[in-house]
């Protein structure tokens, strides 16, 4: 029998324990796909963050460094700046890249540090149990937000591509998402141009990925796809912010 | 060897840092110790290396983070307020076992504070400083020289432990002009591969995994259990200290860093008037010299130690935890980096001396 599928060699055996209905497992294999694809298998070095995706520790197969809250930028750049050629990637969620880290994801950016950031927006804190994030929603209620988030408390949502589009250190800044399949295949195809930009020294690289958290939203996984459709993606349009030539 | 050169004490640190095989430095600006990174942004392109000014102090300890997770020498030179905003990196490096040189050249606190010299970051280089239980190896250096030494031993120890190394200098030493001797270059490429770190697996292994989180207790008391076998390592083996005149004093000062030296030029003096006074200086601040405190404690004619620190008191305890009951120990100190004078600290001793006759 002809086989359709396997796991990519990039991710581990290792179950994972992302809550049903998490994008985050969509996300891990389109990472670990791209890197298989593009044969940097033996090159990769993930920073993984703090939040639900620390658990990432254990689904990938190649040299992963665990950081600090919102530091995987700075990490990045000290494994980058050692290792000039190898694939330096973090993959971070919206309250560690938009809140706590968001000096250390500016200042990369504006050095036009030669790293790629996998950025998962879903709006709200997971790991800690659906606190409000900089990126909820006006009218979201969180945990920390009961009454629905409003402009005079938190201000407006940060859209995090349109303000870095406006330094010269990216190459590419896109935003996408994985709640349709041409949304999941386009963001295969994203994920992969950042890391060619990584690969040809052309500069900071980010890939910003709509996405779900069906247990902190208090949604089915269906209804939190559709949220992200008739929501999250009004507020946060697609699109390409920034793309270097020849990508 | 055998080359001699009048050089800062900042500047010192860099050269030695170079001259001990590192070739990583990130920073960030911060009196009194600026001329350290200005010296290696100058250094770093002639030797190869790469200098980098992060935008903050945390940003740059977790580069560090990054660069030592590589397997890489690294080093990052700061003062006071900066440690602090660095304490949650030095936490997880020390949690993930990397090995890393911070010198903290220590000015006046808390808070703002001032420019001075101070030794009030004893307790945060020595108790922790970050969350969680882990120890740093803690060097004070008490001359410009001794900076120079103590740079090499720091990334040796730290590579030797797999663990974060402070140097905890003061502005004193950073400031001051000394002559000094420095070692020959040791090639960074002469050092072993680093096989835990994680630099790509290259086809040569399998995945590495830099780290400091367990959510299973079992798993991270595992963890912890592991370095605690280190720390008492270390507690056997390195534990450094110098002693002055010690032999056949009968009351002893303690004192590290700055105010050590200091404390050499009272000996002198004290010496010249009949006194029978010594010195215990502390090079370890971690792992302490607590077995050598409790040796001269025990000689029958040691009457009494004084303890002397540019701080409300903080080593103290330790000599105190070391002492115990066996002798008393007295304490003097100045704050807010005011630097004792020789004679201040000769009277407080000569008062104790003739108390206790």
């Amino acid at each position: 029998m002809e086989q359709l599928t396997h796991r990519p060699t990039p991710l581990s055996d290792t179950p994972n324990t992302y809550c049903p209905g998490c994008t985050h497992g969509v996300i891990h294999r389109l990472v670990a796909e791209v890197i298989e694809e593009m044969d940097l298998l033996q090159k990769a070095v993930i920073v993984v963050p703090v939040g639900c995706s620390t658990l990432a520790v254990n689904y990938f197969s190649f040299d992963s460094v665990q950081a600090a809250h919102g530091r995987a930028p700075a990490v990045a750049t000290g494994l980058k700046r050692s290792l000039p050629d190898n694939l330096i990637l973090t993959y971070q969620g919206d309250g560690d890249l938009a809140s706590i880290g968001t000096a250390e994801m500016v200042h990369s950016a504006i050095r036009g540090e030669n790293i790629s950031i996998i950025f998962v927006n879903n709006g709200i804190y997971g790991m800690t149990g659906g606190q409000m994030a900089p990126t909820s929603l006006l009218g979201w209620k969180t945990e920390t937000s009961p009454y629905g988030r409003t402009v005079e408390a938190n201000g407006y949502p940060i859209r995090v591509c349109e303000m870095l589009s406006q330094l010269n250190g990216p190459a590419l800044l896109v935003r996408t998402e994985v709640v349709t399949i041409p949304g999941i295949n386009k963001t295969k195809n994203y994920i992969k141009k950042a890391f060619t930009a990584q690969m040809k020294k052309m500069g900071f690289s980010l890939v910003e990925i709509l996405s779900t958290c069906p247990t902190n939203w208090g949604m089915t996984p269906v209804d939190s796809l559709k949220r992200v459709k008739e929501e999250t993606m009004k507020y946060y349009p697609l699109g390409e912010f920034k793309m270097a030539e020849g990508l | 060897m055998g080359e001699k050169i009048l050089m800062k004490g900042a500047e010192a640190v860099g050269e030695a840092a170079i001259r001990a095989g590192c070739r990583f430095f990130f920073g960030y600006p911060i009196t009194p110790q600026n001329e350290a990174p200005a010296y290696m942004a100058r250094r770093m392109p002639e030797v190869g290396g790469t200098f980098l000014q992060a935008e903050s102090e945390v940003a740059a300890i977790n580069m560090l983070y990054g660069c030592s997770a590589a397997g890489k020498r690294v080093i990052t030179t700061s003062s006071s307020p900066g440690i602090s905003l660095m304490s949650e990196g030095i936490s997880y490096s020390a949690g993930s076992e990397l090995p890393m040189v911070i010198v903290n050249v220590v000015r006046g606190g808390p808070g703002l504070g001032d420019i001075a010299p101070s030794q009030g970051d004893y307790f945060q280089a020595v108790k922790g400083g970050g969350h969680g239980d882990y120890h740093l190896i803690v060097l004070a250096p008490s001359t410009v020289q001794e900076n120079v030494d103590l740079m090499k031993i720091a990334f040796d120890l730290a590579d030797k432990y797999r663990n974060p190394v402070m140097v905890l200098s003061d502005g004193l030493l950073g400031q001051m002009m000394e002559a000094i001797e420095l070692p020959d270059y040791i090639d960074p490429n002469s050092f072993p591969h680093k096989d835990w770190a994680a630099d790509g697996m290259q086809g040569k292994r399998k995945k590495n995994l830099i780290n400091s989180f367990d959510l299973l207790p079992e798993g991270l008391e595992k963890m912890n259990k592991k370095m605690w076998q280190k720390y008492i390592q270390a507690e056997r083996e390195e534990v450094r200290f110098e002693e002055i005149e010690v032999g056949d004093a009968d009351y002893i000062f303690v004192a590290y860093g700055t105010v050590a030296r200091i404390i050499k030029t009272v000996i002198k003096s004290m010496r010249e008037k009949g006194h029978k006074v010594g010195l215990l200086r502390p090079i370890t601040l971690w792992p302490f010299p607590t077995k050598k405190l409790q040796e001269l404690a025990n000689k029958p004619n040691v009457k009494l130690l004084l303890d002397i620190e540019m701080s409300f008191g903080q080593m103290i305890e330790d000599v105190k935890l070391a002492v115990g009951c066996l002798k008393p120990v007295y304490f003097y100190g100045r704050q807010g980096g005011m630097v004792p004078e020789p004679i201040e600290v000769e009277e407080q001793m000569t008062k104790l001396i003739k108390e206790a006759k």
